[in-house]
């Protein structure tokens, strides 16, 4: 039984998932992968109010600046892809 | 008997006549007894004539508008269009001019069909004048200048000299050429395109002439050909008859043709193939349906095989030296065979041949696909499947070959818009779906150069279906893209042919687009507005109808569209008459209820004047869309009740409500539905005023109308409306027509029912003569009319116990009671369901019969295997279960207990239900303990449905007295050594843990050891079970403490996750995802990371799985458990949450 087969019951719960990002999938990079991680802190971070806040104390920033700059950070949070192999 | 056997005295025989009658039976036997069926399976012997014209279509070869240097396609195929057209106007000038001169009585009798000289130059200068000297070369041997163009398009099958070939060099036209004589077939074969041969025909037959204007295939079939002087000669006697020459001036329609050079002289058994050595191709070609191949060579088996699949599928029926084929001849085969076995094969070999033929479709080309294909389907004897099948390899084909199919547009089409106007629905839609695909594969510029020259047709077939595939293309391609050339076609000088199509094409677009018109509803309103001022009737009659059609599209927006139009319409109601009236009307009927109130008041009153003078039409048509248009009308908000009631119902009444109306169907209909539509605006009394008197009319038909009338104004509008003199005349009425009717059906009863309800407890002073009645009918002769009597008494019991007649109510009781033994099954179900309405009404305590009698002589009842009985007497007695268990002993309720077990087994859900329901309610009063005992061993029987239901009986056992008098039960019932029990133990759990939700929480250490047990069977379907109980017990302990025990099912649960078969997979993963809930995502997540990069695929594939929907049940509360990877991080790539890692 071919592996895209085998949960045949659930196709639309597959179909559903590839149409949010942030899921992954057998041939998933470490890179790709904690990409997602790191936006979804980030995203983490803007969206609880409570951590802003206590990011902003440490950093001894505004509020705003740090809601802004996590935003910023969400484009390419771990730095450029890596080069691809070859192969 | 022969005269040497000894004769025997005590052998008797029977007579002679007998004797002959079972010999001419078992010769009857020979009679194919799928003949007449498979008949009716064909799509075209059950079409109307209509539908089967598409037979005489031409399909010619549509040439890639965008590409240079072919001047066949659009040129050529207005060519061709005007030729034929020319062609038909002068045959009908011919007719026309016999005809006159026949009625003048100047023919003279030996009509040797040549016209006198005279005519023939008025004929020749009346064509001259028309087509210029092109036509010439139709009717005469072309000229020297197209003799060169003929060399060009030598392989074009209708150039001239395939067409001269074809014919015996005669002067005579397409139009009845006979097709080639057999003996002139064989030199002219190079030239003739695939299109026009039968595939089947070997080289040494005449191929078929042009399949698609065959004018009757159906002659070739054995069934339907014309018989020859021999036959005739066989079947009437020699002597007393003679044969009478055809009377002068005969000359048939449609020659008999020799087709397929079937020597019919010696067989005969309908066509042949000549020379084919396969001895199965030609048994089936003899027609003898058993002997036909079943197995091909390449093909394998088949479902069926017809004896006309011979004829295209000759040159695969016998075997082959595949080595001295060609590249073309081979794949000619190829899709042959692919073709017979997708037609004719086991879904199996279908699906895969359809796979085959739909990869290699651009590698076999669009041309010999289709030339394939086509022919198949212009096929006589084709069957929905057949055609289903065929439609769908086109549909298929299509995508892949993407615009390689250009030159095949209008042979595609040819074959497809008959789809569009069949009656199947399903065909309906697949033809639009083929033909939406097909111009966007052709793209709208080809697709209007090669339906272009279809569009003024002169055949209305053509002009139909044309119009129709062009709105098709429009919703394909969008209604903008085929905007310009609609204001074109609709405004055309030179013919109205192509006016009427261009506004058919905007009515077919409205229809089919609804609503998506709006955009563009002021454009095409503008497109066809002057149509209403056309001088063609035809024209002006469609150009309403696509009013009427954009108008519905549109409502109730887009009155602003139309306000160009609305002058012409009601001029032109006073202009026109009959069927064009009718269609100016209809546009009106739509066009008003878009109107702002006042405007609709105002235009409604000038329109209504025409409608009542069309009141008194004897025009069946007329008369629908009248009352149709005053239905509309009166709709409106505009109009007032004060015009309704002194204009419109007099005559209204007056002209529609007469027993003539009643008698046709459908007229019957739209009067019912435009009165109730005009009470909703005079109001109840002034309609059911007007008839009420009616309902004791003499003609029951008549009667059943006014009933229908009075029952729907009262249902929507209530009975408040409804004086004292009104109200006594009603009931009156109704009970005389409910008495006196003599069919029995609904109507009726429905009309007694819904007034009386409505009317309440003012129908106290009647109720003793209506119960009466009700008691007389219960007593009648007839098991109908005892059901209807009973089905009254559960209408009115409401309304009886409202007017405070209990001692009605009682005395109908005892009388149904009194009837329990009711052989009628249907009446029985009436009878016990009355029974049940007044056991509703007056309560249990108060129920007499008393509650202890009448459930006794229930139990043998729930017997009774009819499902209308089964579902009226287990409702009766769950309503006792509820609500009076206590007054009928505990013995009767096991008796009735172990019955219900059967009503497990019932087809109708409605029955399982309530009998499960029943179950709660006994238990409910009895104690679970013996209730729980029945069920438990329901669980041993064989029957799935019945354990399944037993299994949810003890789960609800368990929600009404509580998990605890259960689980125990069930625990001590699962350690049984049968695995049906066991199982079915496990499905009660899960349905008790279902049911009982957050109550679980105390019972979650009491089955741990269990579901230890059952998750870790080799059983696949127990572990599947199992993990449904867990899903159901973690979604119900979330938050409740039970984080161990959970814990400890989820690592029994967690190694499952590589099951591979779909129902327990999904088990385990929906256990899972609950292990969430309860557990969090946390912990969920430590388990998935063990295997979200292993080296093994099938391992990752999993997690992954888990992964993703841990992911979108709790992305954000992932984030604080995400592990800490900074080591990993390498050159730009850094790893580290820094915000994460700040401290304060």
């Amino acid at each position: 039984m071919s592996s895209e087969l085998r949960y045949t019951a659930n196709t639309q719960l597959e179909h559903l998932h590839a149409r949010y990002t942030g899921t992954g999938h057998a041939d998933i990079t470490k890179y790709e992968w904690l990409t997602h991680q790191h936006r979804d802190t980030l995203a983490s971070i803007v969206g609880h109010p409570t951590l802003t806040s206590y990011l902003a104390i440490a950093d001894n920033e505004s509020i705003g600046r740090v809601k802004f700059e996590m935003t910023e950070r969400m484009l390419q949070p771990c730095g450029p892809p890596p080069a691809k192999d070859e192969d | 008997m022969s005269e040497e056997t000894p004769r025997l005295v005590d052998s008797f025989t029977a007579p002679k006549e007998v004797l002959q009658e079972f010999a001419e039976l078992a010769e009857e036997e020979d009679v194919d007894p799928f003949a007449e069926t498979a008949s009716k399976r064909q799509i075209a012997a059950r079409q109307s004539d209509y539908h089967n014209r598409r037979f005489n279509r031409v399909a010619n070869e549509s040439g890639d508008a965008f590409q240079d240097g072919e001047d066949s396609g659009y040129k050529e195929a207005m060519r061709l269009q005007m030729l034929e057209k020319e062609e038909q106007r002068v045959k009908r000038l011919i007719e026309e001019k016999e005809k006159k001169d026949r009625e003048e009585g100047k023919e003279n009798m030996d009509l040797d069909k040549t016209p006198p000289r005279a005519e023939i130059q008025a004929a020749a200068q009346e064509l001259a004048a028309a087509a210029g000297s092109k036509r010439k070369r139709r009717w005469d041997v072309g000229d020297d200048d197209e003799k060169k163009e003929e060399a060009k398009n030598e392989n074009k099958e209708w150039s001239d000299q395939a067409l001269e070939a074809a014919a015996p060099k005669k002067r005579r036209s397409r139009w009845d050429a006979t097709p080639a004589d057999v003996n002139a077939a064989p030199t002219e074969t190079p030239k003739r395109s695939r299109w026009d041969q039968t595939p089947a025909a070997p080289p040494d037959v005449a191929p078929t002439p042009i399949i698609m204007n065959a004018p009757g295939f159906m002659m070739e079939d054995k069934h339907n050909r014309f018989l020859t002087d021999e036959e005739l000669d066989a079947i009437l006697p020699s002597q007393g008859y003679s044969i009478v020459t055809p009377p002068p001036g005969y000359a048939p329609m449609i020659h008999p043709r020799k087709l397929m050079a079937t020597p019919l002289t010696t067989s005969l058994g309908g066509f042949e193939i000549k020379e084919s050595s396969d001895a199965a191709a030609v048994a089936a070609a003899a027609g003898l349906a058993p002997e036909l191949p079943t197995e091909i060579p390449g093909v394998g088996n088949l479902a069926f095989f017809k004896p006309e699949d011979a004829q295209y599928f000759a040159k695969i029926l016998k075997e082959e030296d595949e080595t001295e084929l060609s590249v073309d001849e081979m794949k000619e085969r190829k899709i042959m065979r692919l073709l017979l076995k997708i037609k004719n094969g086991t879904p199996p070999v279908r699906k895969t041949a359809l796979r085959q033929i739909t990869d290699k479709a651009r590698e076999f080309g669009a041309g010999p696909l289709f030339d394939k294909i086509l022919p198949l389907l212009m096929e006589r004897t084709l069957e929905d499947q057949e055609r289903h099948l065929l439609v769908k390899v086109i549909d298929r084909v299509l995508y892949k070959l993407d615009d390689l199919v250009r030159p095949y547009v209008h042979k595609i089409l040819v074959v497809i818009e008959p789809l569009l106007i069949d009656e199947d629905y399903y065909a309906r839609v697949e033809g639009r779906e083929i033909i939406s695909n097909l111009s966007k594969a052709a793209g709208l510029a080809h697709m209007i150069s090669t339906m272009r020259p279809d569009i003024d047709h002169a055949d209305e077939y053509v002009r139909n279906t044309t119009a129709r595939a062009f709105s098709v293309v429009a919703s394909a391609l969008g209604i903008p893209s085929l905007l310009p050339f609609l204001k074109a076609v609709c405004r055309s000088k030179k013919s109205w042919q192509a006016r009427h199509t261009g506004i058919r094409i905007v009515q077919q677009i409205a229809i089919m687009m609804g609503c998506a018109v709006l955009p563009h509803l002021r454009n095409l309103v503008d497109c066809v507005a002057h149509g209403l001022q056309d001088e063609q009737q035809k024209v002006r009659t469609m150009t309403a109808l696509a009013l009427a059609a954009l108008a519905e599209a549109a409502a109730p927006y887009g009155i602003e569209s139309f306000d160009n139009v609305l002058k012409p319409l009601w001029l032109g109601i006073r202009l026109h008459r009959g069927k064009g009236l009718a269609a100016f009307l209809k546009a009106i009927g739509f066009i008003i209820p878009l109107m702002d109130p006042e405007y609709a008041s105002y235009y409604t009153k000038e329109v209504t004047v025409i409608l009542i003078r069309e009141f008194q039409t004897s025009d069946e048509e007329m008369k629908k869309i009248v009352l149709k248009v005053v239905k509309q009308c009166a709709a409106t908000e505009g109009v007032t009740p004060q015009y309704i009631k002194q204009d419109i119902l007099p005559d209204f009444f007056k002209a529609f409500w007469v027993r003539r109306m009643a008698l046709d169907r459908r007229n019957y209909k739209q009067v019912v539905e435009t009165t109730v539509e005009l009470a909703q605006k005079a109001g109840v009394s002034e309609i059911v005023g007007r008839i009420v008197n009616d309902l004791k009319d003499e003609a029951e038909p008549y009667r059943k109308m006014v009933m229908e009338t009075i029952t729907k104004v009262v249902a929507s509008l209530g009975a408040s409306d409804i004086d004292e003199r009104l109200e006594v005349r009603l009931v009156d009425g109704i009970i005389y027509s409910f008495q006196e009717q003599t069919t029995e059906d609904q109507v009726m009863l429905d009309g007694f029912g819904t007034v009386v309800n409505a009317l309440g407890i003012r129908v106290k002073p009647y109720l003793t003569q209506i119960v009466s009645t009700i008691l007389w009918r219960l007593n009648n002769k007839s098991a109908k009319v005892r059901q209807q009597a009973a089905d009254l008494t559960s209408r009115l019991a409401v309304v009886i116990k409202q007017c405070g007649e209990d001692q009605l109510l009682s005395k109908l009781g005892l009388v149904l009671f009194e009837q329990l033994g009711e052989e009628y099954p249907d009446t029985l179900g009436s009878i016990i369901a009355a029974e049940g309405a007044i056991a509703n009404v007056v309560g249990m305590t108060q129920m007499n019969p008393p509650v202890k009698d009448l459930l006794p002589r229930m139990t043998p009842i729930l017997r009774n295997r009819h499902e209308k009985v089964q579902e009226a007497s287990i409702n009766l007695i769950g309503r006792i279960a509820d609500r009076g268990a206590e007054m009928v002993p505990a013995r009767e309720w096991m008796r009735i207990c172990f019955e219900l077990l059967d009503l497990l087994k019932a087809h109708k859900k409605a029955i399982r239900r309530a009998a499960v329901n029943s179950f709660g309610y006994i238990a409910k009063s009895l104690g679970p303990q013996d209730v729980l005992q029945v069920l438990l061993t329901n669980l041993r029987v064989q029957e799935r449905q019945s354990r399944v239901c037993s299994t949810v009986a003890i789960a609800i056992v368990a929600e009404t007295c509580g998990p605890f008098t259960c689980i125990p039960a069930i625990l001590n019932e699962y350690r049984t050594a049968e695995l049906n029990v066991r199982t079915g133990c496990l499905k009660a759990l899960s349905f008790v843990f279902e049911y009982v939700g957050p109550q679980s929480a105390y019972y979650v250490d009491s089955v741990v050891t269990m579901l230890e047990d059952a998750l870790t069977d080799r059983d696949l379907v127990h572990r599947q079970t199992a993990s449904t109980i867990v899903k159901h017990l973690a979604l119900g302990v979330a938050g409740l403490g039970c984080e161990d025990s959970m814990l400890h099912l989820m690592n029994l649960v967690w190694p499952n996750c590589f099951e591979t078969s779909p129902h327990v997979i999904g088990a385990v993963m929906e256990a899972i995802e609950a292990m969430r809930v309860t557990l969090g995502p946390g912990v969920l997540l430590s388990y998935v990371l063990q295997g979200l990069f292993h080296p093994a695929r099938k391992v990752r594939e999993v997690y992954w799985r888990i992964y993703n929907s841990l992911y979108l049940g709790a992305a954000d509360a992932l984030v604080p458990f995400y592990p800490d990877v900074g080591e990993l991080s390498e050159g730009q790539n850094v790893y580290d949450r820094y915000p994460l890692q700040v401290f304060i």
